[in-house]
Protein backbone atom coordinates (compact mmCIF):
# COMPACT_ATOMS: atom_id res chain seq x y z
CA UNK A 1 0.00 0.00 0.00
CA UNK A 2 1.39 3.50 -0.79
CA UNK A 3 -0.34 4.83 2.24
CA UNK A 4 -0.99 4.02 5.49
CA UNK A 5 -4.19 3.75 7.18
CA UNK A 6 -2.33 2.71 10.49
CA UNK A 7 -3.44 5.03 13.68
CA UNK A 8 -1.42 4.29 16.73
CA UNK A 9 -3.70 1.98 18.20
CA UNK A 10 -3.16 -0.59 14.69
CA UNK A 11 0.42 0.12 15.16
CA UNK A 12 1.11 -0.76 19.23
CA UNK A 13 -1.25 -4.02 18.36
CA UNK A 14 0.83 -4.63 15.08
CA UNK A 15 4.06 -4.61 16.87
CA UNK A 16 2.20 -6.99 19.66
CA UNK A 17 0.43 -9.53 17.28
CA UNK A 18 2.97 -10.14 14.74
CA UNK A 19 6.07 -11.73 16.08
CA UNK A 20 3.87 -14.29 17.64
CA UNK A 21 2.10 -14.44 14.37
CA UNK A 22 5.43 -15.13 12.42
CA UNK A 23 6.51 -17.79 15.66
CA UNK A 24 3.30 -19.48 15.16
CA UNK A 25 3.95 -19.83 11.42
CA UNK A 26 7.39 -21.25 11.99
CA UNK A 27 5.47 -23.88 14.53
CA UNK A 28 3.32 -25.30 12.03
CA UNK A 29 6.05 -25.72 9.72
CA UNK A 30 8.18 -27.74 11.97
CA UNK A 31 5.35 -29.11 14.13
CA UNK A 32 3.54 -30.34 10.60
CA UNK A 33 4.30 -34.00 10.45
CA UNK A 34 3.10 -34.11 14.39
CA UNK A 35 -0.20 -32.28 14.18
CA UNK A 36 -2.58 -30.51 12.31
CA UNK A 37 -0.43 -28.23 10.54
CA UNK A 38 2.18 -28.13 7.28
CA UNK A 39 3.63 -26.16 4.56
CA UNK A 40 0.73 -24.39 3.17
CA UNK A 41 -0.70 -22.96 6.49
CA UNK A 42 2.52 -22.08 7.33
CA UNK A 43 3.23 -19.94 4.51
CA UNK A 44 -0.15 -18.33 4.43
CA UNK A 45 0.76 -17.23 8.09
CA UNK A 46 4.46 -16.05 7.82
CA UNK A 47 2.81 -13.98 5.00
CA UNK A 48 0.18 -12.39 6.62
CA UNK A 49 3.06 -11.17 9.04
CA UNK A 50 4.20 -9.05 5.93
CA UNK A 51 1.01 -8.23 4.40
CA UNK A 52 -0.18 -6.46 7.95
CA UNK A 53 2.61 -4.02 8.29
CA UNK A 54 2.36 -3.41 4.50
CA UNK A 55 -1.39 -2.75 5.39
CA UNK A 56 -0.72 -1.05 8.50
CA UNK A 57 2.84 1.18 8.22
CA UNK A 58 2.63 1.62 4.14
CA UNK A 59 5.52 1.59 2.04
CA UNK A 60 8.32 1.19 4.30
CA UNK A 61 7.11 -1.14 7.36
CA UNK A 62 9.81 -2.16 9.69
CA UNK A 63 10.46 -5.66 7.89
CA UNK A 64 9.10 -6.23 4.64
CA UNK A 65 9.76 -8.41 1.51
CA UNK A 66 9.81 -6.44 -1.90
CA UNK A 67 8.07 -7.65 -5.00
CA UNK A 68 10.91 -8.65 -6.80
CA UNK A 69 12.53 -10.81 -4.28
CA UNK A 70 9.34 -12.42 -3.14
CA UNK A 71 9.16 -13.08 -6.53
CA UNK A 72 11.87 -14.93 -6.48
CA UNK A 73 11.61 -16.77 -3.36
CA UNK A 74 8.76 -18.36 -4.68
CA UNK A 75 10.89 -19.83 -7.62
CA UNK A 76 13.34 -20.42 -4.90
CA UNK A 77 10.99 -22.53 -3.05
CA UNK A 78 9.62 -24.59 -5.73
CA UNK A 79 13.19 -25.42 -6.59
CA UNK A 80 13.81 -26.51 -2.87
CA UNK A 81 10.79 -28.90 -3.73
CA UNK A 82 11.89 -30.64 -6.98
CA UNK A 83 16.04 -30.19 -5.71
CA UNK A 84 14.63 -33.15 -2.99
CA UNK A 85 13.08 -35.23 -5.75
CA UNK A 86 15.88 -34.92 -7.51
CA UNK A 87 18.83 -35.34 -4.82
CA UNK A 88 17.11 -38.99 -3.97
CA UNK A 89 17.38 -40.10 -7.61
CA UNK A 90 21.48 -39.39 -7.30
CA UNK A 91 21.51 -41.66 -4.54
CA UNK A 92 19.94 -44.19 -6.56
CA UNK A 93 16.30 -44.08 -5.54
CA UNK A 94 12.97 -42.88 -7.38
CA UNK A 95 11.87 -39.33 -7.49
CA UNK A 96 10.93 -38.26 -4.11
CA UNK A 97 12.06 -41.77 -2.50
CA UNK A 98 13.02 -40.55 0.97
CA UNK A 99 14.24 -43.43 2.14
CA UNK A 100 17.61 -43.51 0.08
CA UNK A 101 18.93 -40.44 1.55
CA UNK A 102 22.56 -41.32 2.58
CA UNK A 103 21.94 -40.29 6.43
CA UNK A 104 22.68 -42.60 9.11
CA UNK A 105 19.17 -43.09 11.59
CA UNK A 106 18.56 -45.52 13.73
CA UNK A 107 14.93 -45.75 11.66
CA UNK A 108 14.67 -45.71 7.94
CA UNK A 109 11.51 -44.12 8.56
CA UNK A 110 13.04 -41.14 10.13
CA UNK A 111 14.40 -40.86 6.77
CA UNK A 112 10.41 -40.21 5.30
CA UNK A 113 9.87 -37.59 7.76
CA UNK A 114 13.23 -35.35 7.11
CA UNK A 115 12.49 -35.72 3.38
CA UNK A 116 9.10 -34.44 4.33
CA UNK A 117 10.03 -31.67 6.25
CA UNK A 118 12.41 -30.60 3.68
CA UNK A 119 9.69 -30.54 1.04
CA UNK A 120 7.66 -28.83 3.45
CA UNK A 121 10.23 -25.70 3.78
CA UNK A 122 10.31 -25.74 -0.05
CA UNK A 123 6.46 -25.57 -0.07
CA UNK A 124 6.46 -22.44 2.77
CA UNK A 125 8.67 -20.28 1.03
CA UNK A 126 6.77 -20.77 -1.93
CA UNK A 127 3.19 -20.14 -0.61
CA UNK A 128 4.37 -17.27 1.33
CA UNK A 129 6.25 -15.14 -1.46
CA UNK A 130 3.38 -16.30 -4.06
CA UNK A 131 0.77 -14.07 -1.57
CA UNK A 132 3.39 -11.34 -1.25
CA UNK A 133 3.85 -11.17 -4.75
CA UNK A 134 -0.42 -10.91 -5.32
CA UNK A 135 -0.43 -8.68 -2.81
CA UNK A 136 2.35 -6.02 -4.09
CA UNK A 137 1.03 -6.89 -7.26
CA UNK A 138 -2.75 -5.68 -6.20
CA UNK A 139 -1.63 -2.79 -4.12
CA UNK A 140 0.54 -0.33 -6.63
CA UNK A 141 3.01 -2.26 -8.53
CA UNK A 142 5.74 0.59 -9.23
CA UNK A 143 8.07 -1.01 -6.70
CA UNK A 144 7.64 -4.49 -8.86
CA UNK A 145 10.30 -6.07 -10.64
CA UNK B 1 -30.06 -20.24 -28.93
CA UNK B 2 -30.96 -19.68 -25.37
CA UNK B 3 -33.60 -22.44 -25.58
CA UNK B 4 -30.56 -25.00 -26.33
CA UNK B 5 -28.50 -23.70 -23.49
CA UNK B 6 -31.53 -23.97 -20.85
CA UNK B 7 -32.39 -27.56 -22.56
CA UNK B 8 -28.54 -28.63 -22.45
CA UNK B 9 -28.56 -27.52 -19.04
CA UNK B 10 -30.91 -28.89 -17.73
CA UNK B 11 -29.96 -32.73 -20.01
CA UNK B 12 -26.38 -32.22 -17.68
CA UNK B 13 -28.23 -31.78 -14.67
CA UNK B 14 -30.20 -34.70 -15.42
CA UNK B 15 -26.56 -36.90 -16.23
CA UNK B 16 -25.41 -35.63 -12.93
CA UNK B 17 -27.85 -36.43 -10.86
CA UNK B 18 -28.57 -39.71 -13.12
CA UNK B 19 -24.60 -40.49 -11.77
CA UNK B 20 -24.92 -39.44 -8.28
CA UNK B 21 -27.25 -41.95 -7.36
CA UNK B 22 -24.29 -44.80 -8.19
CA UNK B 23 -21.67 -43.18 -6.22
CA UNK B 24 -20.77 -44.67 -2.78
CA UNK B 25 -22.07 -43.50 -0.05
CA UNK B 26 -19.46 -41.56 2.29
CA UNK B 27 -17.80 -44.02 5.05
CA UNK B 28 -18.61 -46.77 2.99
CA UNK B 29 -16.21 -49.68 4.36
CA UNK B 30 -16.64 -51.55 1.14
CA UNK B 31 -16.19 -48.98 -1.44
CA UNK B 32 -13.92 -49.35 -4.17
CA UNK B 33 -11.86 -46.20 -2.85
CA UNK B 34 -11.97 -47.38 0.69
CA UNK B 35 -10.32 -51.11 -0.01
CA UNK B 36 -7.32 -50.44 -2.44
CA UNK B 37 -4.56 -47.99 -1.00
CA UNK B 38 -6.57 -46.39 2.27
CA UNK B 39 -6.26 -49.00 4.48
CA UNK B 40 -2.13 -49.55 3.58
CA UNK B 41 -2.11 -45.48 4.67
CA UNK B 42 -4.31 -45.92 7.62
CA UNK B 43 -2.40 -49.12 9.02
CA UNK B 44 1.35 -48.60 7.81
CA UNK B 45 1.55 -44.64 7.25
CA UNK B 46 3.17 -44.68 10.94
CA UNK B 47 6.09 -47.48 10.55
CA UNK B 48 6.63 -46.23 7.02
CA UNK B 49 7.01 -42.57 7.61
CA UNK B 50 7.31 -42.40 11.42
CA UNK B 51 4.69 -39.23 11.35
CA UNK B 52 2.03 -39.78 13.41
CA UNK B 53 -0.17 -36.99 11.21
CA UNK B 54 -1.82 -39.51 8.53
CA UNK B 55 -2.80 -36.31 6.59
CA UNK B 56 1.11 -35.25 6.20
CA UNK B 57 2.04 -38.59 5.56
CA UNK B 58 -0.44 -39.02 2.95
CA UNK B 59 -0.04 -35.05 1.73
CA UNK B 60 3.77 -35.31 1.49
CA UNK B 61 5.11 -39.05 1.17
CA UNK B 62 2.67 -41.25 -0.40
CA UNK B 63 1.46 -38.50 -2.91
CA UNK B 64 4.50 -36.42 -3.47
CA UNK B 65 4.36 -35.91 -6.76
CA UNK B 66 0.58 -34.36 -6.75
CA UNK B 67 1.94 -31.62 -4.12
CA UNK B 68 4.68 -31.07 -5.90
CA UNK B 69 2.25 -30.06 -9.08
CA UNK B 70 0.12 -27.83 -6.28
CA UNK B 71 3.29 -26.00 -5.21
CA UNK B 72 3.76 -25.23 -9.01
CA UNK B 73 0.68 -24.44 -9.78
CA UNK B 74 0.54 -21.44 -6.93
CA UNK B 75 4.09 -20.55 -8.47
CA UNK B 76 2.25 -20.11 -11.53
CA UNK B 77 -0.56 -18.76 -10.32
CA UNK B 78 2.38 -15.63 -8.91
CA UNK B 79 3.62 -15.34 -11.82
CA UNK B 80 0.72 -14.85 -14.03
CA UNK B 81 -0.60 -12.18 -11.36
CA UNK B 82 2.43 -10.74 -11.88
CA UNK B 83 2.37 -10.62 -15.72
CA UNK B 84 -1.11 -9.31 -15.77
CA UNK B 85 -1.16 -6.76 -13.03
CA UNK B 86 2.25 -5.24 -13.47
CA UNK B 87 1.73 -3.62 -17.04
CA UNK B 88 -1.76 -2.59 -16.21
CA UNK B 89 -0.30 -0.58 -12.71
CA UNK B 90 2.27 0.33 -14.62
CA UNK B 91 0.73 2.10 -17.40
CA UNK B 92 -1.78 3.77 -14.81
CA UNK B 93 1.10 4.88 -12.46
CA UNK B 94 2.32 6.74 -15.62
CA UNK B 95 -0.98 8.40 -16.54
CA UNK B 96 -0.91 9.95 -12.90
CA UNK B 97 2.69 11.03 -12.48
CA UNK B 98 1.85 13.04 -16.04
CA UNK B 99 3.79 11.08 -18.95
CA UNK B 100 7.22 11.27 -16.69
CA UNK B 101 9.01 8.25 -15.54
Amino acid sequence: MHRSFGSIILDTSFRVLVPFTLVYGIYVLVHGEYSPGGGFQAGALLAVGVVLARLVQGREPIFNIKGTTALILAGIGTFIYGAIGFSTMIFGGKFLEYGRFPIDLHDPAELHALGMLGIEIGVTICVMATIITIFDALTGGEDLL
Amino acid sequence: MKKISLVLIILMAGVYFYTAVGLPLIGDANSAPNTHVSPRYIEKSYEETASPNMVTATLADYRGYDTLGETTVIFIAGIATVMILRTAASKKYKEERGGEN
